[in-house]
């Protein structure tokens, strides 16, 4: 079955067809929630600039194009097609999505001791129908985002992950979402349920890539709750093709004293929003909210960061790097909302942009909503070209400027990748930013 | 080893360098003093290849080549070295990375493998004590957060790993104390030898009191006004620079600084 998407008829006729259809068509509670959600969709419709947090960001490439729905996934890829997304000496709990569906074959899940779950949604909605009705759509809200709404709507594949009690996972979590040979533009609604209990500590990859330079739409919802006590470190690695649109959004629920680092590393796409929502609602959390994002040609990023403190003894620290070439575009949105209740909140945002040519343009824009009066709140932002006399100052010890460039650049991004703490991430982010520096493009194409 | 014949140096229309002449040969220590504004830091800048700096007429020529038709990177390779009067920050950048990256640069050039990294380590550690400084700067980004004595004794400590043919300091001795300005001294003399030529720029003569130079020349409104033996500084230091030449233009000393 191919379902047409182009506007909003389009898509609730496809919805409708969708739900008729459907092996969950007796889950009265999965279909009221999707029901909703296609309602708030068609009502909502996409943002336009008039809408604040959309203001720098004009989302007609996506609604102007025709996206076509595939229900069997794209075409076989062998284990070799894959290598290249695989963190080099890292044993990883691995879940491959080839055109949004989830394919099996390609992907390997380790022992895991009792009590954890680790497996395709659309398969823990018919095994763990308890922990899904009670979380699935509690978190990421859609009636006020078209795009969460859309996703809801057409929930099937994507990741669950129950990881219980005292669990220390020491294999991360890998999701590794392909784009394959779709001949027309293609939409995707990746949606990532992953629940945390009490003292575990986790650490969680979302990563998303193409093996072709085609258009195509990863409309992408992740909801966390991140237990008591609990660590997790989550990174959104993004490289899709350098025709494909990317919206996603992290939402995360913290617990008391939890504590969750937030790295996200943006470098493909056209179009690209990556939406990182914490809700820091236990006392005494902790949120590091770290980003690097690094566009070119005529790519346009937009980081929309909405840090929510909700209880007291809360700090959150955002650091945001951007380097922007060519004719690119960025945008960073740091909102901040401390609630009545969170007194000694302590939250910091940090925004540095490097622009690397004339023609690339960051528009930058801390928010700050506070309603508790005893608070630390700070933010600052820079916007800055590389330094002339650094590169005369290297160059003046024998370095080419070629070389002069890439070591100052490479400098940049240090703040950003030295927090990764899992090595062999580390090292294959690092290799995608020196790439970057040297040929200006990251896009590696099959052929 | 170095010829600098009648140059002239213009920054933004304004005549810095009237027609300077200089020779140096190896194994030699010159030293350029002279007052502020009067050109020291351009000759110095212009040796390092800086592109803000246009060279109108003259030629300097550098173990037989054109030193001006060489890219910085490419004079850095042949030997030179310029420990700059204000040394920049490079935050991010390890002081041992660049360090590493750019001997093995030269390294290169002379057809040498690369250092191996114990080596590289061993030999930084060696030399950064040697000038009595703390290895920690080694793994802290270039320059930053350093003081004024630090950022100095760096560029002498740059030096010494990058052993270059020709070294010019410029002002290294401004605004260090007693104690500081003998550890520079020590490290410049410390690789004094028959092969390697000096160019010491300074502004005052107590530097030339540790480092003694055999030819000592006094820049004065973009001219060398007056060249002679170690004694020129002493006798320059009781006299003054109102002694050997013209006061300085105030248009030149702007555009100076």
């Amino acid at each position: 079955m191919e379902l047409e998407l182009k506007d909003i008829d389009s898509y609730m006729g496809s919805f409708n067809k969708l739900e008729k259809y459907s092996k969950w068509s007796n889950f009265k509670w999965l279909h009221k929630i999707r029901e909703e959600a296609i309602n708030s969709f068609s009502q909502l419709g996409y943002p336009t600039q008039q809408d604040e947090d959309w203001r720098f960001t004009n989302l007609a490439p996506i609604s102007r194009t025709s996206f076509k729905m595939v229900k069997n996934g794209g075409p076989k890829l062998s284990s070799t097609d894959i290598q290249q997304f695989i963190f080099s000496g890292l044993s990883c709990n691995q879940l491959v999505y080839v055109n949004g569906k989830y394919s099996p074959e390609l992907s390997t899940l380790k022992p895991v001791k009792d009590g954890v779950k680790i497996k395709n949604l659309s398969q823990a909605i018919d095994d763990e129908r308890d922990l899904i009705e009670e979380h699935l759509s509690h978190y990421a809200e859609f009636n006020n985002d078209a795009f969460s709404a859309l996703n809801t709507a057409f929930i099937e594949d994507g990741a669950f992950a129950f990881i219980p009690h005292g669990t220390i996972l020491n294999e991360p979590i890998h999701l590794l979402y392909i784009s394959s040979n779709n001949v027309v533009p293609i939409i995707t609604n990746p949606r990532n349920l992953i629940i945390i209990e009490d003292n575990c500590q986790v650490d969680i990859v979302e990563h998303y890539v193409s093996l072709n330079d085609v258009a195509y739409f990863s409309n992408v919802v992740t909801e966390v709750v991140v237990g008591e006590n609990s660590l997790l470190d989550h990174y959104m690695i993004e490289r899709e093709s350098q025709k494909a649109f990317n919206v996603s959004t992290l939402r995360v629920q913290q617990k008391r004293s939890s504590n969750l680092t937030s790295h996200s590393v943006l470098l493909g796409g056209s179009l690209v929003r990556n939406n990182v929502h914490p809700v820091l609602a236990g006392e005494g959390c902790h949120s590091l909210i770290n980003g690097l994002f690094m566009s070119t040609g005529r790519q346009h990023m937009d980081n929309f960061m909405k840090v929510e403190h909700a209880s007291p003894h809360c700090d959150s620290r955002q650091l945001y790097n951007g380097i922007l070439d060519g004719k690119s575009r960025g945008v960073f949105h740091g909102r901040i909302i401390v609630h009545k209740d969170a007194q000694k909140t302590d939250a910091k945002q940090t925004n540095r942009n490097l622009l690397l040519s004339d023609t690339a343009q960051i528009d930058t824009k801390p928010q700050l909503e506070i309603y508790a009066d005893d608070v630390k709140c700070t933010h600052g932002a820079t916007i800055g070209q590389i330094d002339e006399n650094a590169i005369f100052y290297i160059r003046s010890r024998g370095l080419s400027e070629e070389s002069a460039r890439a070591m100052l650049l490479y400098a940049f991004t240090s703040e950003s990748l030295k927090s990764m703490k899992v090595e062999q991430i580390r090292n294959y982010v690092e290799k995608l930013v020196s790439d970057w520096f040297t040929r200006g493009n990251l896009i590696q194409l099959n052929s | 080893m170095l010829e600098i014949k009648d140059l002239h140096v213009k920054v933004e229309d304004q005549e810095i360098l009237k027609g300077v002449s200089l020779k140096i040969n190896r194994g030699e220590v010159h030293s350029i003093m002279g007052p502020n504004g009067s050109g020291k830091s351009t000759l110095a800048q212009v040796l390092a290849g800086r592109n803000t700096y246009k060279v109108t007429k003259g030629e300097i020529i550098f173990e037989g080549k054109d030193l001006l038709e060489m890219l910085p990177e490419d004079r850095a390779r042949e030997g030179i070295f310029v420990a700059f009067q204000y040394p920049v920050e490079i935050p991010g950048v390890a002081s041992t990375q660049l360090l590493r990256e750019a001997l093995n640069a030269v390294r290169k050039h002379k057809g040498l493998e690369p250092l191996k990294h114990v080596e590289f380590i061993k030999m930084v550690k060696e030399k950064i004590k040697s000038l009595d400084m703390d290895d920690s700067l080694l793994q802290r980004s270039v320059n930053e957060g350093f003081s004024g004595g630090e950022k100095k004794r760096n560029e002498v400590f740059q030096m010494q790993v990058l052993e270059p043919r020709l070294a010019i300091l410029d002002e290294t001795d401004s605004g260090l104390d007693i104690d500081a300005l003998k550890i520079v001294a020590k490290g410049v003399n410390a690789m004094r030898n028959e092969e390697r030529g000096f160019l010491i720029i300074t502004h005052y003569q107590r530097l030339l009191n540790y480092i003694i130079p055999d030819f000592v020349h006094v820049l004065v409104d973009g001219k060398i006004v007056k060249s002679g033996g170690k004694e020129l500084a002493l006798e320059l230091e009781d006299k003054g620079y109102r002694w050997v030449g013209d006061k300085p233009s105030n248009a030149t000393a702007a555009a100076q600084s």
